[in-house]
């Protein structure tokens, strides 16, 4: 099948999702906030759909392993410590700004919030930038 | 039958990630690498997601409430500060360095490399940290 095809299939599957959240408990599909919420002390009642959600997430590679070997998930890029620097500033970053990819690049924008949409283009802008200059500024230096 | 929902939602979600190939930083970072061998595949993923939601979304959010709850829970701030762009910002600076962003963090543990735990441990330990500024915006 064409990867390009593929893709969008992938991109329909989130938007499904996104919808099916909406529909069935009225929540907006953000990652970053359905799991910080479960760190950050939400309320006893708010609490299991998070969990349930979170498990559908973790099942999801298990399913596909029979027919992709490693059920499509790729090998980290970087070493132990950058890990754990990129993981801190994704985390702090999103709770900080409210919301991640999903939250703000897809359902956000969708419901065409303006907030989500500057979000977006700030943390791609800043993606990108990063990206720069990890493998084009920084390698040259080094 | 909600936490079925979510479930199903949850595995939806995750099996659109992996198919788009999110779930591979290399494929992500290509994607960000625009200066460099750029890989225009995430844009087919955002763009798919994109356009079913707003449609979905328009047709759900006519109706008075969701199936099983009392209301729609949807974010009230309109709000452009100073702390949703420093978060955009570090974030956007996080997803540049390793590839993964939270959702594609999550699902990634279930593939086996040891390092994802330590991103997800990080990213989980910047959440609190965020939730401890004074203003912390609650959000649910």
């Amino acid at each position: 099948m064409q990867l390009w095809f593929l893709s969008v299939m992938g991109g329909v599957l989130i938007g499904l999702a996104a919808v099916l959240l909406m529909s069935a408990l009225g929540r907006v599909a953000g990652i970053s906030g359905i799991a910080s919420s479960l760190v950050l002390g939400a309320k006893r009642g708010d609490r299991s759909w998070r969990w349930a959600f979170i498990l559908g997430l973790l099942i999801a590679p298990l399913c596909l392993m029979p027919f992709v070997g490693n059920g499509g998930i790729g090998m980290p890029q970087v070493g132990w410590s950058a890990m754990a620097v990129a993981g801190l500033l994704v985390g702090f970053g999103t709770r900080l700004g409210s919301g991640c990819t999903s939250g703000h690049g897809v359902c956000g924008i969708a419901r065409f919030s303006t907030r989500s949409l500057l979000a977006t283009v700030v943390f791609m802008l800043f993606g990108i930038a990063t990206v720069f200059v990890l493998r084009h500024v920084a390698r040259g230096l080094l | 039958m909600r936490n079925v929902m979510a479930v199903l939602a949850g595995l939806l979600f995750g099996l659109g990630l992996v198919l788009g190939g999110m779930t591979q930083p290399s494929v992500v970072l290509g994607f960000l690498d625009i200066f460099g061998a750029w890989n225009p595949r995430l844009l087919f993923v955002i763009g798919g997601a994109v356009l079913t939601a707003m449609i979905g979304y328009r047709l759900v959010l006519r109706r008075a409430k969701p199936w099983l709850d009392s209301r729609f829970h949807l974010p009230d701030t309109h709000r452009i500060d100073l702390r949703l762009l420093t978060g955009a910002a570090l974030f956007g600076i996080g997803w540049g360095v390793a590839g993964y962003c939270p959702g594609p963090a999550l699902v990634s543990l279930s593939g086996g490399a040891l390092s994802v735990w330590i991103l997800v441990a990080a990213m989980v330990a910047g959440w609190w940290l965020a939730g401890q500024l004074p203003t912390g915006v609650k959000r649910r």
